[in-house]
């Protein structure tokens, strides 16, 4: 237990250390491994953790970046103070959408969530409202600056963005320790159980959407600032199946397959750049590769463990 | 009333086309309660079989229009059938007794490597059907000038469905695939061989789905590997719209799908055809989800 | 004090009347059986008050405030709590886990006081710890509180089922077949800790086939046949009331009435 607790602080430590090793090139793909970790721990709370059917997270990632590239560049607000209201529009949005469908069995959930990807998308590309520039997108989003210091490197990209990757895994560690999670955990197994052990189910499932949409919503900001320009491609169903397969592969439910997840689905693609053409078809053959061998995921939840019960010396046994 | 009357028969070709597809889901629906995402890439590879037969094999030139076009059909058809039951055979059979989101993925994957694979082989630049297949007159319709290959289209879907309507009805093969589809456990028990009906169900499907496919070339005159998305989830809407599982439910959600698209994008706007599909399909999962003709399955607890 | 008192209660299923009509009072702290032939709706009957299933007609009070319009948590939260003819675990979770969930609804912690671990909540979490270990302690499953819930034996289901009713601080404790699946000393011991739990105060209903123990435990039972009541009373005269021995084993000569 020693040893492999040092090892993972050392490869921790390396990983910190990485973009002063690394070219940007390979340090802005480890930014987007960062932001995909994000979107996929909020995608987790929903399909991981309460095993609802998610397959168009990209529309909370898009109101987020919408919001605030729209509120950044009309009213010049930071970035980073929009991270609070980007998280409340997407979670706002869940709220309004989710509502109505939260009942819907699996498969019908399923579907629905892909239908609500693609109006979002259709809507921004038609340029709803009139504010979201339509194909072309919105332009001119400021860079982040925190403490005065502006950030604009792949490198300060890179420590802004694993911030809050480590932010969000101790929060969200804390999340699953809870009742929260376990409530969400209860609705997986079985709805009926739950809602008959005394768990409001239809709370918790609007609950997890709205908590993962925000916090897939401030992933937007961030993205938006990155890339000072967004556009509705940005959002298509394709990164809602991104975000879901690397949940999946790399074990849904659980915060380090997440997190391996993302470094496979995103990282490794670009170590076979040169295959680019292929690289999909082997994308989508591993896909059905992955669940008719190991259909749990690379590295699926373990049951909790409560290390402060020991166990009675023999008394009260069956 | 002219615009009408040419809205109603575009909304009704296309429409027929999203019934093609739509059977093939709402079949594979009903007997695996599975939504089959890569059955959007196998009208797709329909389509792009046709041409490439179309092509190389002059068809019509050697046996003329109407054997010549038959001929394409059916063999589109079969080749579609055959890599739809092959589907089955790698992607889907191994899960059968896994949950639900396994097989959920497994298809994504599937219809991303099928996709992929038709992008490939064919390119990612648009492909264009041959111009002259079909006489090009039109005909003369309710005081409309129609093109001919709309009607065949219409006409040859509803001879489809008819075919298949009567196959479900009459049939010993159809009364199983109908059995299996309520109860597979019940179905095993009656000695229904239910990887057989499964099997068969993922040959008829598919093939309509192909069939489709090639009927969209013709019409359209051209096709993209990315067809399969966009059709594909229209199709679904069609046959939740109908209600899954529900055959005839298919085939009227695919037409009343069409139409509405048809109407929508003449009088709302153009821009947001794609939208309307989607929107409907929200509407009609929480207003009714189990479609105008579905029927609704309860759980014991 | 009539704890649960049910009145008319009626419910079909498409042409199928379950439900027909049912009506009883259980006393508060009294231990009452639900008996009848198979198919004879006493499941229906528990999934009525539950809020499983929503009644055509009829009405349901719960120390009297009517429960027929509320959803199955609120019902639990009141202060109902049930177990599951077939068994509804969490079978992927541990046993403990499975107590917790019962601790849920008396439980007040959301997610923003789970995210900044504040002293309430801390403390809320390990009295609800403390409390299910208590419980699984009762049900002498102690020992087994990290396991997984689907390595159970079935007897051992059935009581952490229990346990997970407790859990949820009921004042009604509704047992659909509690001794299903248990041995001969599995079902003494079962009647033990249900003679415990009236100790505590807990009304129970419970549906049952096996006539011993509900001949031992109940007070009062009651009897349905395809869906309505034929019959209710002390052990004793049920055990004699030619109506339900003629539900249970049909008339001498078979059919032809």
């Amino acid at each position: 237990m020693q040893r492999t607790s040092l090892i993972f602080i050392a490869l921790v430590a390396l990983f910190l250390l990485s973009p002063l090793l690394l070219n940007p090139y390979w340090v802005d793909v480890l930014n987007n491994v960062g932001l995909y970790a994000i979107l996929g721990l909020s995608l987790n709370l929903i399909v991981g953790h309460a095993g609802l059917f998610n397959l168009g997270h990209a529309a909370f990632y898009a109101v987020g970046a919408y919001t605030a590239a729209i509120l950044n560049t009309r009213f010049q607000i930071p970035v980073l103070w929009l991270l609070p209201i980007c998280a409340l529009s997407s979670g706002l949005f869940a709220g309004i959408i989710a509502r109505p469908i939260i009942h819907l069995r699996g498969d019908y959930l399923c579907i629905v969530t892909i239908g609500m990807g693609e109006i979002v998308r259709i809507a921004l590309l038609n340029n709803v409202f009139g504010i979201t520039g339509g194909v072309n997108g919105i332009f001119g989003i400021a860079r982040p600056s925190l403490f005065g210091i502006s950030i604009q490197t792949p490198h300060e990209f890179f420590y802004l963005i694993w911030g809050f990757v480590s932010l969000t895994i101790f929060l969200f560690h804390r999340l699953e320790n809870s009742r929260f999670g376990r409530a969400l955990n209860y609705l997986r197994e079985d709805e009926v159980a739950a809602e008959g052990s005394g768990v409001n189910v239809a709370h918790y499932k609007l609950a997890c959407f709205v908590l993962g949409a925000a916090w897939a919503g401030m992933a937007g900001d961030i993205f938006a600032a990155k890339m000072t320009i967004i556009s509705p491609e940005s959002f298509s169903f394709w990164e809602s199946v991104l975000m879901f397969t690397l949940i999946i592969l790399g074990g849904s439910g659980s915060i380090p397959g997440v997190m391996l997840g993302a470094f496979l689905i995103i990282g490794l693609p670009e170590v076979f750049r040169e295959f680019a053409n292929a690289r999909l078809l082997v994308f989508g053959a591993a896909m059905v590769a992955m669940m008719i061998f190991r259909t749990e995921g690379i590295l699926p939840p373990r049951p909790r463990t409560y290390p402060s019960i020991e166990p009675p010396s023999g008394e009260g046994r069956r | 009333m002219e615009t009408f009357l040419q809205q109603l028969t575009n909304g009704l070709a296309v429409g027929s086309i999203y019934a093609l597809i739509a059977l093939g889901y709402t079949m594979v629906y009903g007997v695996l309660k599975l939504i089959n995402f890569a059955h959007g890439d196998l009208f797709t590879i329909g389509s792009y079989l046709g041409l490439t037969l179309l092509t190389s094999l002059t068809l019509t030139g050697r046996l003329g229009v109407l054997a010549g076009i038959l001929c394409l059909v059916v063999m589109v058809m079969g080749l579609v059938g055959l890599i739809g039951a092959l589907l089955e055979r790698v992607a889907y059979r191994p899960l059968r007794q896994s949950p639900r989101l396994s097989a959920v993925v497994s298809a994504l994957g599937a219809s991303i490597f099928l996709q992929n694979a038709v992008m490939l082989i064919y390119g990612a630049r648009f492909q264009v059907y041959p111009h002259n297949v079909l006489p090009k007159m039109p005909l003369g319709l309710f005081g409309l000038y129609i093109p001919l290959v709309k009607v065949l289209v219409l006409v040859a879907a509803l001879v489809m469905m008819m075919a298949l309507y009567l196959f479900i009805q009459k049939t010993k093969l159809g009364t199983a695939i109908r059995a299996a589809a309520i109860d597979q456990g019940a179905a095993r028990l009656m000695g229904i061989d239910v990887d057989r009906v499964i099997l068969i169900v993922f040959l008829i499907g598919p093939a309509l789905g192909g069939a489709a496919g090639l009927m969209v070339g013709l019409l359209y005159g051209q096709i993209n590997f990315t067809m399969g998305w966009v059709f594909g989830l229209k199709a679904f809407t069609a046959a939740i719209l109908g209600g899954i599982g529900n055959i005839p439910g298919a085939m009227v959600g695919g037409i009343l799908l069409g139409v509405i698209e048809a109407m929508g994008a003449a009088y709302l706007s153009i821009a947001w055809k794609d939208a309307i599909a989607f929107c409907v399909l929200i509407v009609i999962l929480i207003v009714r989800p189990t479609g105008l003709l579905g029927e609704r399955v309860a759980e014991k607890v | 004090m009539s704890i649960l008192s049910v009145t008319g209660l009626t419910k079909s299923f498409g042409g199928l009347m379950a439900v027909n009509d049912v009506s009883f009072d259980l006393a508060e702290g009294s231990i009452v059986g639900l008996i009848g032939p198979n198919g004879a709706g006493k499941t229906t009957v528990f999934n009525l008050i539950t809020g499983i299933y929503r009644p055509d007609k009829g009405d349901i009070r719960f120390t009297e405030t009517p429960i027929v319009r509320l959803p199955t948590h609120r019902i639990v939260s009141l202060g109902v709590a049930r177990t599951f003819q077939t068994i509804r675990l969490f079978q992927n979770l541990s046993v403990l886990e499975n107590v917790l969930s019962g601790c849920h609804c008396r439980m007040k912690a959301g997610p923003l006081r789970a995210m900044l671990r504040t002293p309430g909540q801390l403390r809320e979490e390990r009295r609800a710890l403390e409390r299910a270990l208590g419980l699984l302690g009762f049900v002498r499953l102690r020992h087994e509180a990290q396991q997984l819930a689907k390595n159970l034996s079935y007897g051992n289901q059935r009581l952490l089922e229990i346990a997970r009713g407790l859990a949820t601080e009921p004042r009604l404790l509704i047992l659909d077949e509690p001794s299903g699946g248990m041995n001969e000393q599995e079902t003494i011991d079962l009647i033990v800790l249900i003679g415990k739990l009236r100790g505590r105060g807990i009304t129970i209903l419970l549906i049952e086939h096996r006539m011993s123990l509900v001949m031992r435990l109940c007070e009062n039972i009651v009897v349905l046949d395809y869906g309505a009541k034929i019959a209710e009373g002390a052990p004793e005269e049920i055990k004699q009331d030619p109506r339900v021995i003629e539900a249970y084993l049909g008339t001498e000569e078979g059919e032809g009435e």
